[in-house]
């Protein structure tokens, strides 16, 4: 809250700058467009994007899956998960939604993985409806038994980092070059590496919402008001 | 020159970066701090994307696509750790502030109330 005027002034000097420097860029600039076309054929899918992300950039998506790895257990060592104060589980109308929802948002999920090696979508869109899905049952109060199954989640978070390192290793030495995919076989590789992946972002996003390490039986049912039974 | 369909979204995303930069900087809670880095980060996508889809070539340039895509999952991820940082620091302390940011705010008051009395 001190020294205000000064800040304005570096904000907005950092602004004159950060515009002049966009906007003095050439006019066409020298994308990677043509490159990754050309060798789309090789790469086993067809949609350039999947491709950057888990042929051409495979390290990038290897590292990415790792910092969310980091993140939830950051978080998981910091704080015990909160289960949300109201239980939603006798609320009829909610319910039936969820009935709907979920199995929906679940099959959006398998379709959008799939449809990544052609078209927009991948693990990262579907695990974001996965993650989105898990939301929903968090704050309906649905599936605490399974949650509370730390070795099951911990099993299902570190899947994307443990099955991609696998890859790393399996294509070193089938081909000796680190996530360099037999040739003709990138397509199945890429999906094996996405369903994986698509499981720990999905869980991962989830489980971010809750906070923390989920809460163990006995304290939850400490904390939870008495009627309410799993 | 860029021409001036993007030239809009460049100019955005640079106006996004100094909005949260200068947010940064002023505002002391944490919470506001985790954001004012978000709509920063939200300021880097929207040029990555603009510069993208204006490369030469029949589609967009795939690799800043690719980099975004990448960019806002980890975005997320630091958030949620970020949060439960802040969390740690209101259950330590009882402050939702940092103790630097606290004490210079003390001392700015103090002299101020100095300078009055």
């Amino acid at each position: 809250m001190i020294r205000r005027v000064p800040i304005g002034i570096l904000s907005l000097a950092l602004l004159a700058g950060l515009a002049w420097a966009v906007l003095s860029l050439p006019a066409t600039p020298t994308g990677l467009t043509a490159e990754s076309l050309v060798k789309l054929p090789e790469s086993g899918v067809t949609n350039p994007v999947t491709a950057v992300l888990l042929n051409y950039r495979g390290y990038d998506t290897l590292l990415e899956v790792g910092v969310l790895l980091l993140a939830i257990v950051g978080v998981w060592s910091l704080r015990r998960g909160e289960w949300p104060a109201v239980d939603l589980r006798d609320r009829p109308l909610l319910m039936s939604l969820l009935r709907v929802l979920l199995p929906v948002l679940v099959l959006a999920a398998g379709y959008l993985l799939w449809i990544g090696a052609f078209a927009p979508g991948g693990a990262f869109q579907a695990g974001a409806l996965l993650g989105g899905a898990l939301v929903l049952v968090l704050l309906a109060g649905l599936a605490r038994r399974v949650l509370q199954r730390d070795r099951l989640l911990r099993f299902g978070l570190a899947l994307g980092v443990l099955v991609f390192a696998g890859v790393c290793a399996v294509t070193k030495l089938l081909t000796g070059g680190m996530l360099q995919y037999p040739a003709g076989s990138g397509g199945k590789w890429i999906l094996l590496i996405e369903s994986a992946a698509l499981i720990s972002i999905g869980l991962t996003l989830g489980l971010l919402y809750l906070g923390g390490r989920p809460a163990l039986k006995q304290e939850d049912s400490s904390e939870r008001s008495p009627h309410a039974h799993d | 020159m860029i021409e001036a369909d993007h030239r809009i979204f460049l100019l955005a995303g640079a106006v996004l970066f100094a909005i949260g930069f200068h947010s940064l900087v002023v505002q002391s809670h944490l919470l506001r701090r985790i954001m004012a880095l978000n709509v920063m980060g939200s300021g880097v996508f929207l040029v990555f994307i603009a510069l993208g889809s204006q490369a030469p070539g029949p589609v967009p340039d795939p690799v800043p696509q690719a980099m975004v895509l990448t960019g806002i999952v980890v975005s997320v991820c630091a958030t949620g750790l970020a949060l439960a940082l802040a969390d740690r620091v209101q259950a330590a302390t009882g402050k939702v502030e940092l103790e630097d940011d606290a004490q210079t705010h003390r001392n700015a008051t103090d002299a101020t109330k100095e300078s009055r009395g």
